[in-house]
């Protein structure tokens, strides 16, 4: 007899509950002590889980019910979901196909000096300029110049449109607080969820062969920075100065493209640089929903035991990041003008 | 009687979510401490009546938490009162629509900060040339009027510095610079030097007297230091709690305080520097008549005339003419301040 059953004959509840379906094993170590020949001994007081109030009365659904609506909810939902999202989303593809093939097909020796003049333009300095030379050149030297190139134009693509998003976003929040008040928990939402709980439900969603699979799941993670460090800049811009705005009469728009968006772009860049680096995090896991890059070849080197296959590329993923971060920090300092030195 | 440039009458503020409501209690005399224990309300501005006249520098001066800043920024409307008339040169800015406060902002008023308030990203000739790019004028046009303005306030040669690399006056200058560069009647200054040290103050009254002199522009400023008041003002505004104590002519004010906040108030300053002859003065009368002296000299001009002797008359003059005639037994006696000189009455 179970442990709750005096509690629902004490409310006159039997009727309710009615007879338990079967007797049969429910549990794996139901069924590992029933083989054993041991009956199941009940704790003293058990925790009055679904589970365990089920046993007493069979009327009240089991935990696993739970998880199993949860997903029969979602697969209800995904026809309604996909036709929405499919279309939407879909530009994405292209641009991560399009992003991908431009990549790939443009030759090292054209690639190699856009990215480093890129490099100088955004940072301006010699030796960050010169170390993206040196660092692209010896991830070729082993081989590993394309997929290199892969994991960059998806991070270019996914980051391009983080903020293109995120920064409108980040603004609009910074204009009402109520707006704020109900996109921060979003927010924390999406940067606590273990990473790999965002690919679930966008494998049911998506065919794996498409790529804005894992687009969607880099974005989602990597677009929260941009946009909290954007409403957060915003909110910074010194009060002195924003009246002064007003003072001088200054409309809304004025007021944004003139003052807080400029004051508040050290702010916004930093976010744009915390941006880069996780959209670098997310493709390396999203390379287990086939992501192309170096994620895959740190996949190889666990699947298969190759080390030396997996510290190679993880090597090459440190590399990039330095890169990444190295010249975005670089433009984020060329932008404070409240830093000017005499 | 003129139209004054600006005309505030009846004019509260009260801070809090329930202003209105609880405005009754005011007018009915309740004061600043009570509301703020009975109603959780604070008072900013207590039935504030002031003229300000074209062409004139009217300062309002105040301790700190007395009301003097949001007074200003009732003028264009930074704060909205909670009742109240204002009336900037013949139009009510109560009435004004949100695109019309917009304009009077840009072609009516201009305004000087404490802390400057410049935008760091700009340089000096972009930041001086704001007012107008923000009225859509071409590039060109702010370029050249913030090049003369600042020129005039003797910056020429940083047009391209950013302000991080200027020093404390230096970027005051450009907000007078910005301020004058908007072409506007009126300048409302915040404290415009208070952040200032104090030569450079002295420095930037000066600049700022000078410019007066030319431009003969309605200035509205705010300032908690009575020295620099007094060496400004044409008229005088003292503000305690959020209402007005006394104004009216700043040499009136020391002579005749009206309250004892004031008389505290003037008792530490330096009479003789700040006091004109032409307020000391008596009618012309037969005497003796030692020698001549201008009515705007200071006293401190005139001790330095007499060499210290006390049984002289001088006659006063204005432009050439006699106005009048002044003992200098009145001159010592009105270096004391009243305070203590109607307590040596009484004993």
């Amino acid at each position: 007899m179970a442990f709750y059953d005096g509690l629902f004959n004490a409310f006159g509840l039997k009727e309710w509950c009615g007879e338990a379906a079967s007797s049969a094993p429910m549990s794996m170590a139901e069924l590992l002590a029933k083989s054993s020949g041991k009956e199941t001994k009940g704790e003293f007081f058990p925790f009055p889980s679904l589970d365990n109030l089920n046993e007493s009365c069979p009327g009240i659904i089991q935990s696993r019910d739970v998880t199993k609506g949860i997903e029969n909810g979602f697969l209800a939902a995904k026809p309604g979901l996909k036709a929405v999202l499919d279309p939407i989303t879909q530009p994405l593809s292209w641009l991560l196909d399009g992003a991908l093939w431009l990549f790939a097909t443009t030759p090292w020796f054209i690639m190699v000096p856009i990215l480093v003049l890129v490099s100088w333009f955004a940072s301006r300095s010699k030796q960050v300029t010169s170390f993206v030379f040196a660092s692209i050149m010896m991830m070729g030297l082993v081989d590993h110049y394309d997929v290199a190139m892969q994991t960059l134009s998806i991070i270019f693509v996914c980051t391009t449109i983080s903020v293109l998003f995120g920064v409108p976003v980040g603004i609009a929040m910074s204009k009402s607080d109520r707006l704020q008040k109900s996109v921060v928990p979003f927010l924390d939402l999406l940067q606590t969820l273990p990473t790999f709980v965002y690919l679930i439900p966008l494998i049911f969603l998506f065919s794996v062969t498409e790529s804005k699979l894992y687009g969607i799941a880099i974005i989602l993670y990597a677009i929260v920075p941009v946009i909290r460090l954007t409403d957060l800049g915003i909110r910074l811009v010194d009060k002195d100065v924003i009246e002064a705005a007003d003072a001088f009469g200054m409309n809304d728009h004025q007021k944004l493209m003139r003052v807080q968006l400029p004051l508040a772009l050290p702010n916004i860049m930093a976010g744009v640089n915390q941006t880069i680096m996780m959209s670098l995090a997310m493709v390396v896991i999203a390379s287990l929903v086939s992501a192309p890059g170096l994620g895959v070849n740190v996949l190889r080197g666990i699947r298969n035991l190759e080390l030396g296959v997996g510290i190679v590329a993880g090597i090459g993923i440190v590399l990039l990041a330095v890169i990444l971060d190295r010249v975005s920090k670089a433009a984020l300092k060329r932008v404070d003008m409240t830093d000017v030195k005499h | 009687m003129v139209e004054p440039m600006v005309r505030m009458r009846g004019l509260y503020k009260i801070f809090g979510a329930r202003g209105k409501d609880v405005l009754h209690h005011v007018q009915g005399g309740m004061g600043k401490e009570e509301l703020l224990a009975r109603h959780g309300h604070v008072l900013g501005l207590n039935n504030i009546n002031v003229d300000m006249q074209a062409g004139e520098i009217t300062v309002v001066m105040g301790l700190s938490g007395s009301g003097k800043s949001t007074l200003i920024r009732h003028l264009n409307r930074l704060i909205e009162p909670t009742v109240g008339e204002i009336v900037v040169q013949g139009e009510d800015v109560m009435g004004l629509s949100e695109n019309g406060l917009r304009k009077a902002r840009q072609e009516k008023m201009s305004m000087v900060f404490q802390k400057f308030a410049l935008l760091p990203h700009k340089t000096i000739l972009k930041n001086a040339g704001m007012p107008l790019s923000v009225r859509g004028h071409d590039e060109a046009t702010c370029d050249k009027e913030a090049t003369k303005w600042l020129d005039r306030v003797g910056l020429s040669g940083y047009e391209n510095h950013y302000p991080a690399q200027l020093s404390g006056g230096m970027q005051q200058r450009v907000g007078i610079a910005r301020a004058l560069t908007a072409n506007t009647d009126i300048m409302l200054m915040d404290e415009a030097f208070s952040a200032l040290d104090p030569l450079i103050r002295t420095d930037m009254q000066n600049l700022l007297l000078e410019l007066q002199k030319e431009l003969h522009k309605t200035i509205i400023f705010i300032t908690h230091d009575l020295d620099e008041a007094l060496k400004l003002a044409d008229h005088l505004v003292i503000l305690k709690d959020g209402a007005v104590v006394q104004q009216g002519e700043p040499q009136g004010i020391l002579l005749n305080p009206c309250d004892p906040y004031i008389e505290d108030f003037v008792s530490d300053i330096n009479r003789a520097r700040v006091l004109r002859v032409r307020s000391v003065m008596s009618a012309v009368s037969e005497a003796d008549i030692a020698g001549e002296v201008d009515a705007d000299k200071s006293l401190e001009d005139l001790i330095t005339l007499s060499d210290g002797d006390t049984n002289h008359i001088y006659r006063v003059t204005d432009n050439g003419e006699t106005v009048g005639q002044i003992d200098m037994k009145d001159l010592v006696r009105a270096l004391v301040p009243r305070a203590s000189s109607s307590a040596s009455a009484a004993r």
